[in-house]
């Protein structure tokens, strides 16, 4: 009797341990994944936090390379060789297309630190997903996959989290073709394309993206932001030029009080 | 004699269909089943099996009691054995074919074969036999010299070699790897977890004898083999030279999980050996007080763990590729065993991409509605939806690489850089320029970001 009231004193005591130290906010952040874009950044508390889970929508099937190409970018704008692992199952270069080195490489990116790892079904990138974060000494690890990812529950969600926050590592998760659901990420995210700032002969200009954040585990959620992305500087600045058509899409207060849109999607 | 007439004499015939491919895998199996007696066995297609037993007779008693072993095994596989010993290669083989009548000793053997041991053309042989030269001891005593200028080059060459005065080199299957380590059980182990044990402590040996040199593992080979006389083989690659038990254990169980059919036990392993195929130097290295080693080191062994999992080609990296055919400016390599990088062209300050961030390939075709036939598109229809163009660029001409084809063919493509209304960017070409080809398609070959 005393023992067994010992052991469960033990077992009280640890869960109250794990109480204080399991949450995956319970440990600050190590660094942040800036984007360049100062009122994006400061928002934020400087860009995205290093050591999370981070989701990315692609608002529609075709906006899937915007999306992609926003992880990527924000990932490679890390300084040093620390390479980024791109994972995605075979069929997804059918779907989206396969990774085109020369057009990293022309965006300003260094296709060099990328580390392509095709997996043969969802399953299978699942698994690979859970060892890359745990690996320590990458830039990030984008994990890319299309449609429904029912693999990827609440418990699935909170595995790679903890795996991402003891590792250091961030994890980018590209959601192309599905439509955004609870799941255990700190930020999740809307990407699409937004129209180019014209060039001379009616050319189109520099990448630019149009980002929404869908909910944010630290802060309130909801603000909408147009992105240009500038190779020359490597940096994301703020659209010019265009952006004054669409005039919804001003940067919202960062410090406002949670939208019941934001509580909706925790 | 045709089927029918077959089935008519003996109706009871079995028929299967000649498999040439199945025959050689199974050969093949057969030939890794036999690395048991030695690590050098070559396939002697379509249905023989030579093994090089110098130094290795010992280990079974002689050469009588190794024979002895391999016909008891290979019969309780269902197989037929005709086996024999030859000084050489070529000889021995002669000697399982051909032999008829027993001999007082090897020479002797050799003398007695028939001329058709040469395996000459059906011609040379019916003429060496109408000229009275029966056995290959009648042929010996000829001088060499009329042999070849009567019967041809090859079949003095032939000669020779099964009298051993020419080499007669042996191809064996898998080559001798530098090191290796094995050992035989006196009861054969029945556990699949057992044999990995054993596997470990081999790994130890092998990694000692790595140390020894100075050089790591990059390629390790593990070869279980059954009692009943097969061998399963399963084998690991590391991107970098290693001497790490650990980490080649990982890898093998990494291996093994992954397996489409698990190793099997059946009625027991009665030997285990690990070899290593590939080495490479490797001096003592000493870890960076930053940190920096350890952190290149847990990316290696993810890369050597990814590869194990899902097979060399599924981890890749990108290479250059000197080319301008933009399905073919970028090489996808095996991440373990990638060159040295190859700096990528540098953007072009202020101006937007010209590459595409994803790129179809093949190219999808699209529907395109341009204003004059050969101008830019206005609108198009791609994956059943149409896109209408507001912004493009181009064209940016692309010929076909004529200097690599023999016939000088190859379409040109006329490459436009569009953005449609939604503000999407789209890499579109027109294959092929009017006065090439009357109607020429158009396709859509990537997304820009």
């Amino acid at each position: 009797m005393r023992e067994s009231s010992s052991q469960l004193a033990g077992l009280r005591k640890r869960i109250a341990r794990l109480a204080t130290d399991g949450g995956p906010a319970s440990r600050p952040a190590e660094g942040r994944l800036a984007s360049g874009h100062a009122q994006f950044d400061a928002a934020l508390g400087g860009g995205l936090a290093v050591g999370r889970y981070h989701e990315f929508f692609a608002a529609d099937a075709l906006d899937g390379t915007s999306a992609a190409a926003f992880a990527a970018l924000l990932a490679l704008r890390t300084p040093g060789q620390a390479p980024l692992i791109w994972l995605r199952t075979t069929d997804s270069a059918n779907r989206a297309g396969h990774i085109y080195a020369p057009g990293i490489a022309e965006l300003g990116g260094d296709p060099d630190r990328l580390l392509l790892v095709e997996t043969p079904d969802p399953k299978m990138l699942l698994a690979c997903a859970n060892d890359a974060i745990r690996c320590t000494g990458s830039a990030a690890v984008i994990v890319e996959s299309w449609g429904k990812f029912p693999l990827l529950d609440l418990t699935a969600g909170r595995r790679l989290t903890l795996g991402a926050r003891d590792a250091g590592t961030t994890l980018l998760m590209l959601r192309l073709n599905a439509a955004p659901a609870p799941s255990a990420a700190e930020t999740r995210w809307s990407v699409s394309a937004a129209a180019s700032r014209e060039r001379e002969a009616n050319a189109p200009g520099a990448p630019a993206f149009d980002l929404e954040l869908l909910r944010w585990r630290a802060g309130p959620a909801g603000g909408c932001w147009r992105l240009d992305w500038n190779h020359d500087d490597k940096s994301f600045g703020p659209a010019s030029g265009e952006a004054a058509l669409s005039g919804a899409l001003l940067p919202l207060a960062a410090r406002r009080a949670a939208l019941p849109h934001g509580a909706a999607a925790a | 004699m045709p089927l029918a007439d077959a089935r008519a004499r003996v109706p009871g015939l079995i028929v299967v269909t000649h498999d040439p491919v199945a025959d050689h895998a199974w050969l093949d199996r057969l030939a890794l089943g036999c690395n048991r007696y030695s690590p050098l066995v070559a396939l002697d297609a379509p249905c023989g099996l030579i093994l090089d037993i110098a130094g290795a007779e010992h280990l079974f008693a002689g050469e009588a009691g190794l024979l002895e072993d391999i016909e008891m095994r290979l019969s309780r596989l269902g197989m037929s054995v005709r086996s024999a010993l030859g000084p050489t290669a070529d000889a021995a083989r002669a000697l399982a074919r051909y032999q008829t009548r027993p001999a007082p000793d090897e020479e002797q053997a050799i003398r007695r074969l028939p001329v058709a041991a040469l395996e000459l053309e059906a011609e040379a042989t019916t003429t060496l036999v109408r000229a009275g030269l029966r056995t290959i001891g009648d042929l010996a005593s000829r001088p060499m010299a009329n042999i070849a200028a009567r019967f041809g080059a090859s079949a003095a060459t032939a000669l020779r070699r099964i009298l051993g005065d020419a080499p007669s080199p042996l191809d064996p299957r898998i080559g001798l790897p530098p090191v290796m380590a094995e050992r035989r059980f006196a009861e054969p182990l029945g556990s699949s977890a057992h044999a990995i044990k054993i596997l470990a402590e081999l790994a130890g040996e092998a990694i000692g004898a790595l140390a020894e040199r100075g050089k790591g593992g990059r390629h390790f080979r593990a070869t279980f083999f059954r009692s009943d006389g097969l061998a399963r083989s399963i084998e690991v690659e590391t991107g970098h030279a290693t001497r790490d038990t650990g980490l080649v254990m990982r890898l093998f169980a990494e291996r093994m999980d992954t397996l489409a059919d698990p190793l099997d036990p059946g009625f027991g392993f009665d030997m285990i050996r690990l070899a290593v195929p590939r080495l490479d130097p490797l001096g003592a290295g000493q870890l960076k007080l930053e940190g920096g080693a350890v952190r290149e080191a847990a990316m290696d062994e993810l890369v050597d763990r990814m590869t194990t999992r899902l097979g060399r080609g599924r981890v890749k990296k990108l290479m250059v590729a000197d080319t301008h055919i933009p399905e073919q400016a970028q090489l996808a390599l095996p991440a373990i065993d990638a060159p040295p990088p190859v700096p990528w062209q540098a953007p072009e300050p202020g101006e937007p991409p010209t590459r595409p961030f994803h790129l179809f390939d093949p190219p999808q075709p699209i529907e395109v509605i341009a204003e004059v036939p050969d101008g830019p598109p206005q609108r198009f229809r791609w994956r059943r939806a149409f896109h209408a163009v507001r912004r493009y660029e181009g064209p940016e001409r692309i010929a076909a690489e004529w200097w690599r084809r023999r016939d000088n063919a190859g379409l040109t493509r006329d490459y436009y850089r569009v953005e449609d209304v939604q503000g999407r960017r789209y890499w579109l070409f027109r294959h092929g320029l009017y006065d090439e080809k009357p109607d020429p398609r158009w396709y859509i070959h990537g997304l820009f970001a």
